[in-house]
């Protein structure tokens, strides 16, 4: 190869037979020839990868399907491939393409970053308390807030599993489904209320995570991945087809609303409005969903920091890190496996009943495996075992989703583009490091080519 | 110490076979309380076979393994026990456990064995610090009632943080560690890492120390430092030491009973100068028969 390829790949020794440059340059200069070369053998690979995808087309003829040829397209795309790479070339692959894009971000990100995510959370937190009192917040507001709010605290809850114990958990939304469906069935059923629901719910999901962890004990990896995503499916399945028990895809309808200790949010006497003398409004249910999504997420997120700096915390990371180190100190394998399993499925089913209850009809189309695939989503790009890089993860993919709701079909587009970004920018996650249990001296953040991802 | 030295750990027609390959074939051999016991052998001679038999993460095919808590008076049960069906019998202030019957984890939580890892095993994550308190996981998740107290913060469990920490930090420093407490496991150079090993092992209150091959990838001075640590353990600590080595200085400096295998059979057992003197134990490390050590040793100059 000339030397032309070397610039480009700022390759550290140059050619032999070349004298070597008298000035070294701080910045490569521009290599015309080779960023032209570069851009034109893209071009070429977009016009064999699209050639046949963009420039064939079938239309219904008079005789059957017809082909008709676009070829006008497949240039447009790989003259636009042409000129991006090119411009890519000249920008930021300037001095070589192995330069981190971490670089790009802001110095006060980089250097600063603690102080910048405590700033960050506080926002949030104030944001999110405030929200509903804010100027300009409509109901459809609150109602995407709530949307958000369920999925940042099935994140938290997942996290747990998949986060902390390195437990690859593909069927997380059957704890969800399970807590819906409890909380939807005992009150319908028995006609209990939604505060001895709740705890119940989360009791019920709780011990489905652990009969459904039994089975799944000595899986690892891919296989555990695998398994539980048939274990969500299975719940869905059954939840479709015992009509007699669950509704079947009719699912179930007409489920109570919550009460605020027992004031209904009902117009006339003994209402919510009624009692503390407002002018009745149906926003107050709303607001008040939103409190408690508010609270029930909280709670998540106290309990996981809490017990992450308990001996059953510090378990479920060893166990991430190394399994037969765990079991040469005493772990018992069964218990930390079960209890992270029970744990993240009990906070799940909390997050089920309170999607009962606020949608007041769940059928299983609710429960498919693109849910659970979406909560996945949320952990790993917030940052495995990182509280406050699952909330910003939910909040803009929930967020964005509807965002970008006007986009129509290109909105996935949009989304995969976004998750390639983080994932090229930040392959472990938005906040990838992790803040140790406990120190001695200073808190010393460990980075993520350290921490183990878990096998199992 | 006394002359006659109580037996901690007995093991009986230990026989280990995978598929058609035996590995261990009918060994028996005893730890003494307060002993520096070194098991040795040529490669693939089946001593980490043994240690995974006493830690219980293999379940041997045939033999006994019992581990003598207290005194050895304890023994005196042993074919009561090796007749029943349970794991362990409890005396006043003795007890007895029949290790090849127990879950790999509750050899070590419940018998108290410990054990370290040929490739080291740290949590390479988690800092130093919390590698040492992960070990103390019995003592503190008892402390914290199971979870439920340590969560709403009772301060019973919080004094039983601080002395698990208190704990650590005395093992740290024991291990000049002390000032790399709060940096990652992974962190740390190959020589710590085996220490800190030791450390972790040491913070689940063993009664039996099993080392594998402690002195691995060590240089000269590690390895004496290393030494140091094992001798420092034996007379400080109620813990006695099991250990698979080739380094012979380690070896031959600071055990008091040596055991060798050879394609997992005992061909001898006794102090080191014994070991280092028996025929058999020189035909094995040189790869010949009994009978031509004499010629061997002859040809090399010994």
């Amino acid at each position: 190869m000339s030397s032309t390829t070397s610039t480009l790949e700022s390759a550290p020794v140059e050619p032999a037979g070349k004298p070597p440059a008298d000035e070294a340059p701080p910045r490569a200069p521009i290599d015309i020839l080779g960023a032209l070369r570069d851009a034109g053998f893209s071009a070429l690979i977009a016009l064999g990868l699209f050639g046949i995808i963009m420039g064939l087309r079938t239309v219904q003829g008079t005789r059957g399907l017809e082909i008709v040829t676009e070829w006008d397209r497949v240039l447009w795309a790989a003259v636009i491939v042409f000129f991006g790479r090119l411009l890519l070339n000249f920008t930021i692959w300037r001095e070589g393409p192995k330069r981190p894009l971490t670089a790009l971000l802001p110095g006060v990100v980089r250097k600063q970053g603690d102080k910048v995510g405590m700033l960050l959370g506080g926002a949030l937190i104030v944001l999110a308390i405030t929200l509903p009192f804010l100027p300009g917040t409509g109901r459809y507001h609150i109602d995407l807030g709530t949307l958000v709010l369920t999925y940042v605290m099935l994140g938290w809850g997942l996290n747990i599993v998949v986060g902390l114990a390195g437990l690859l958990d593909l069927g997380y939304v059957a704890f969800y489904a399970v807590g819906a469906y409890s909380y939807a069935l005992l009150s319908t059923y028995y006609g209990l209320s939604f505060w001895i629901c709740l705890p119940l719910a989360g009791i019920l999901a709780c011990f489905w995570g652990i009969i459904l962890g039994f089975p799944v004990l000595r899986l690892r990896g891919d296989y555990l991945a695998i398994v539980t995503l048939a274990f969500g499916e299975i719940i869905r399945v059954v939840l479709l087809n015992w009509s007699e028990f669950s509704g079947g895809p009719n699912g179930i309808g007409n489920i109570p609303r919550p009460s605020f200790f027992g004031l209904e949010f009902t117009r006339g006497e003994g209402g919510f409005a009624d009692t503390f003398g407002l002018t009745f409004s149906t926003s107050h249910r709303l607001i008040f969903l939103y409190y408690l999504i508010l609270i029930l997420a909280f709670l998540t997120h106290f309990v996981t920091v809490r017990l992450r700096r308990l001996p059953i915390g510090r378990a479920w990371e060893a166990m991430r890190e190394d399994e037969i180190a765990c079991r040469s100190l005493g772990l018992s394998i069964v218990r930390t496996k079960l209890t992270a399993f029970a744990i993240g499925a009990g906070f799940g089913g909390l997050a089920g009943a309170f999607f009962a209850t606020r949608q007041g009809f769940i059928s299983p189309e609710s429960f498919t495996f693109i849910e659970s695939a979406l909560i996945l989503a949320i952990v790993v790009l917030g940052g495995m075992g990182s509280q406050l890089g699952v909330a910003i993860a939910a909040l803009v993919m929930i967020g964005g989703f509807e965002y970008f709701r006007d986009l129509e079909q290109f909105r996935m587009l949009v989304f995969g583009g976004m998750m390639v970004l983080i994932m090229v920018w930040r392959p472990r996650g938005l906040i990838s490091s992790r803040v140790p249990s406990v120190f001695l001296k200073t808190k010393t953040k460990v980075g993520s080519d350290m921490v183990g991802e878990g096998k199992g | 110490m006394s002359a006659v030295r109580d037996t901690l750990l007995r093991i009986d027609h230990l026989t280990m076979r995978f598929g058609g390959l035996v590995a261990i074939d009918d060994l028996s051999f005893e730890v003494k309380r307060g002993d520096i016991t070194a098991l040795i052998g040529p490669n693939g001679a089946g001593k980490t076979t043994v240690f995974n038999c006493i830690t219980g993460f293999y379940k041997p095919t045939e033999g006994r393994i019992s581990l003598a808590h207290g005194s050895e008076a304890a023994f005196e049960q042993l074919d009561a026990l090796t007749t029943g069906s349970q794991q362990h019998w409890q005396g006043d202030d003795t007890a007895l456990y029949l290790l090849e019957r127990m879950a790999d984890h509750d050899v070590s939580a419940v018998a108290h064995v410990a054990r370290t890892f040929q490739n080291i095993r740290l949590f390479g994550g988690m800092t130093v610090l919390e590698n040492l308190l992960v070990a103390q996981h019995h003592t503190l998740m008892r402390a914290s009632g199971y979870s439920f107290l340590g969560l709403v913060g009772a301060p019973r469990y919080q004094r039983a943080e601080r002395a698990a920490v208190d704990k650590a930090k005395y093992w740290l420093e024991k291990i000049d560690l002390i000032d790399r407490a709060d940096e990652p496991a992974a962190s740390l150079a190959y020589g710590d890492q085996r220490r800190l090993e030791i450390a972790r092992a040491m913070c689940s209150d063993p009664v039996i120390l099993c080392l594998d091959e402690p002195a691995a990838g060590l240089n000269a001075r590690e390895s004496g430092e290393l030494n140091q640590l094992l001798l420092s353990i034996r007379a400080d600590h109620p813990t006695s030491l099991l250990l698979i080595e080739h380094d012979m200085s380690v070896v031959m400096e600071i055990s008091d009973h040596v055991v060798v295998l050879d394609y997992g059979k005992k061909i001898s057992d006794g102090t080191s100068d014994f070991v280092k003197n028996d025929p058999r134990v020189i035909a094995a490390y040189l790869g010949v028969e009994d009978e031509e050590v004499a010629d061997v040793e002859e040809e090399v100059g010994l």
